[in-house]
């Protein structure tokens, strides 16, 4: 992974064990400790963009095409993948950034969805972990903005178990939040990039991108790269300018 | 052979009149003029009259304007042939008492299979005597008739004798009790089979007019035309000109041969049995009325229990559930339950009753609880605990759901599902979530639409244009955004069928910004084109509706 090597992974704030452990990057995660394959993930993004959701669905398509049998696999019992997914965004999100809109899901999901629209936060994170601890579902996504006071680290904690116990992975879109307590495996801030211009149109917005940045992890380095998904799979590639202003890092 | 009884109540709608008012005929005010009038798309119209009001001129189907300038003394009150059918119904599970089975012959008749029955009432003739007594009793006017077919049943007490009784065609009646001799004419010479040449059935239905065979009226026009007016008249012409004259009629009632076919028995008529369900019912009385939420927790959970037993007995599973919890002080209480996919898990049940049982007023105390499964389906296999269970393999699909609704209500847990429209808004609509989606027509790849579209597009104010009409900079929730990138216009027009001629057509953009922020936003019309607020056309408002990710 040497072009990971100029990622500010071994900055003086990280432990030992830390900077010896591989840089987080796309499809299956084999490296990383047994603890950091969790799926509990949270994205920090802004409301007034999409790239928050968008980002965490990338991951999440990521994840379920990381556990996909190959081709040549002989356990294809449960694929193609017909589970149902949650989204379930309190009322400000939605007020804030829209409802999922069926046509522009990618299409391998759109006909799955189940969409709870609660009424606040703590309504949010019950329908969250009901959906955590149901069997059926393929993983859950949740949105919720600012920083309600249900939201604690209680709250995150029991997300956490609730997840590792039933192996349905979670990621926890907080739009306009601040970095507070969380037991998140893999922390994350988004927000969009400028895409890749499309072949035929250079005009046109092309498919798209974002700056994320992995500021707290559980086995891996944090690091910031720029993602999109290229030929159906996300491809992270380092920043365009090494000089690029990472943005204040929080310890949390 | 089958022997069929039929029963037509022939003013079973003034029948019912009369008894609701709890009148004898021809007493007080059945004896003047009355009438029972329907609302029709064509003014109101005369449903039904009493034998005052026939004589008066009140013949049902007239209008009511028309009867009363016959009679102007008409008093009217409103018929009810819902109630009428729903009388019916219960009159068909009590008319069980004379046949193990019995139909329904909408709107006014009954049809109950006597086969074998008639020597435990004396024969026929008494069976008819019984029937007529029991509906003179609750003052039902009837006309009755047995055959051997529901058709010829039919024919008989709508059109021929008052208690008409068809015997068996003779090559099946040698071996039975001769229940009428003096009436049972058979020659030993007749055709075997039900041949329409046996004597009797001859004589008793072919003189019966064609109207007899349950025709269409169009059908009877037809066949008056053409001269036709008897069953007999039917067996006299050649069986193919009649077929090819109606060779396209397929139903039944469109077709005098089929009719004819079903009234000799030659084709089977199937018909729909009535049968009652009870709905399951358990109950607790309790000796000392409950004040606490544990112990009626409890009693929910044995209810629950006992449900279980009932409806595990009879291999259904509940999808909507009543429970009803009666107070010492008269008052009621009544909370409503339905799952998602039937179950009967006594666990499962009673915690979804929990959640709705925070806001009961106990009062001076819960005497009696009762838990009513009122739509119930059919679960073969016993199912698990799902409780403990969802412990160690987590909720099925069905119990997540449910759990989801009973706490944010049907309207908060929904599926996108696609709507036939090009408007984006309505393109997309919510169903529940385990309901089957209707068909629709796929999405258009070439259309690319946003990852999430705002409840209600928010207008943007447009700061700089360039001269080709897209905004170069614009102000959004007051922030402003320089466009970099734009593709457009996608030109989406009105739905005119649907909305107001003022709505104007819609110019969609798909643009980046210069942070990389990707929106849907939109010209609602074009200048000058004469719609939105004046006659001239106000110049076009931008709005922002959709995020891409």
């Amino acid at each position: 992974m040497s072009h990971f090597t100029d990622s500010p992974a071994a900055s003086p704030g990280n432990s030992a064990s830390l900077a010896q452990a591989q840089a987080w990057r796309p499809g299956p995660d084999l490296t990383g400790p047994a603890s950091s394959n969790v799926g509990h993930g949270e994205v920090f993004a802004s409301a007034r963009e999409g790239a928050g959701a968008a980002f965490a669905l990338a991951l999440a398509q990521d994840r379920l095409r990381a556990g996909a049998p190959g081709p040549l696999a002989a356990s294809v019992r449960d694929w193609p993948d017909q589970r149902m997914w949650l989204w379930v965004q309190d009322k400000e999100a939605l007020r804030r950034t829209g409802r999922p809109y069926r046509p522009g899901l990618p299409r391998i999901l759109r006909h799955r969805l189940i969409h709870v629209a609660a009424a606040s936060a703590e309504d949010a994170l019950f329908a969250l972990e009901e959906g955590l601890r149901c069997r059926e579902l393929a993983f859950v996504i949740g949105e919720i903005a600012g920083n309600p006071k249900a939201l604690s680290f209680t709250a995150h904690r029991r997300l956490s178990l609730a997840a590792q116990r039933h192996g349905v992975p979670l990621w926890l879109v907080r739009l306009d939040a601040a970095r507070d307590l969380s037991s998140a495996r893999m922390r994350w801030q988004a927000q969009a990039a400028l895409s890749a211009p499309p072949r035929w149109n250079r005009q046109a917005p092309g498919a798209p991108r974002w700056r994320a940045e992995l500021f707290r992890s559980r086995g891996h380095p944090p690091g910031e790269w720029l993602l999109g998904e290229e030929e159906g799979k996300l491809v992270a590639h380092t920043l365009p300018a090494p000089n690029t202003p990472l943005g204040e890092r929080a310890i949390a | 052979m089958r022997r069929v009884l039929s029963i037509w109540l022939w003013r079973l709608a003034m029948d019912r009149w009369r008894l609701a008012q709890g009148l004898a005929e021809g007493e007080q005010a059945d004896a003047a003029p009355t009438a029972l009038v329907a609302e029709t798309a064509r003014g109101v119209r005369i449903a039904a009259a009493n034998a005052a009001g026939l004589a008066a001129g009140a013949i049902p189907g007239t209008m009511l304007a028309d009867a009363r300038t016959l009679c102007p003394s008409l008093a009217t009150a409103p018929s009810d042939p819902a109630g009428d059918l729903a009388f019916l119904e219960k009159l068909a599970l009590w008319a069980q008492r004379w046949g193990p089975w019995s139909a329904l012959d909408a709107p006014d008749g009954l049809i109950v299979d006597v086969t074998g029955v008639a020597h435990l009432f004396g024969g026929e003739e008494a069976l008819l005597a019984d029937v007529r007594a029991a509906l003179a009793q609750r003052r039902l006017a009837a006309r009755l008739a047995i055959a051997p077919t529901a058709g010829a049943a039919w024919a008989l007490a709508h059109y021929g004798r008052d208690g008409g009784i068809l015997p068996p065609p003779s090559s099946l009646r040698a071996g039975m009790p001769r229940s009428n001799p003096e009436r049972d004419g058979g020659s030993p010479g007749s055709p075997q089979g039900f041949a329409p040449r046996d004597d009797e059935i001859e004589r008793q239905l072919f003189h019966l007019p064609v109207a007899a065979l349950r025709l269409d009226d169009d059908v009877l026009l037809v066949l008056r035309r053409l001269g036709l007016k008897r069953l007999g008249d039917l067996t006299g012409v050649a069986r193919d000109a009649l077929a090819r004259r109606f060779r396209n009629r397929r139903a039944p009632a469109a077709n005098p041969l089929i009719r004819m076919d079903q009234l000799l028995g030659r084709v089977p008529e199937p018909s729909l049995p009535v049968i009652e369900v009870s709905a399951p019912l358990v109950q607790r009385r309790l000796m000392e009325p409950i004040r606490h939420r544990q112990l009626l927790d409890r009693v929910v959970m044995d209810l629950a229990q006992d449900m279980a037993r009932v409806l595990e007995g009879r291999g259904l599973g509940a999808r909507r559930l009543e429970l009803g919890l009666w107070r010492v002080d008269g008052e009621v209480a009544t909370r409503r339950l339905e799952l998602a996919a039937p179950s009967r898990d006594p666990g499962h049940i009673s915690g979804l009753f929990g959640r709705h049982l925070d806001d009961v007023d106990a009062g001076f105390g819960i005497e009696v609880v009762r838990l009513r499964s009122l739509w119930s389906e059919s679960v073969a296999l016993s199912q698990g605990d799902i409780e403990a269970a969802a412990e160690h393999h987590g909720t099925s699909l069905a119990a997540f759901i449910d759990r989801l609704v009973a706490r944010l209500g049907p309207r908060a847990v929904r599926r996108p599902v696609l709507r036939a429209s090009h408007v984006p808004e309505r393109a997309q609509g919510w169903a529940a979530v385990l309901e089957a989606e209707n068909s629709s027509q796929e999405i258009f790849e070439f259309h690319l639409r946003p990852l999430k579209l705002l409840d209600s597009p928010e207008a943007i104010a447009v700061l700089y244009a360039s001269p080709d009409g897209l905004p170069r900079r614009f102000r959004w929730r007051g922030e402003v955004h320089e466009i970099v990138r734009a593709e457009g216009p996608e030109r989406i027009a009105p739905e005119w069928w649907r909305e107001r001629s003022s709505v104007r057509l819609r110019d969609y953009y798909r643009i980046e910004d210069h942070e990389g922020r990707r929106y849907w936003i939109y010209r609602d019309g074009i200048a000058g084109d004469g719609r939105g607020g004046d006659s001239v056309g106000r110049a076009p408002d931008w709005f922002l509706q959709g995020l891409w990710g």
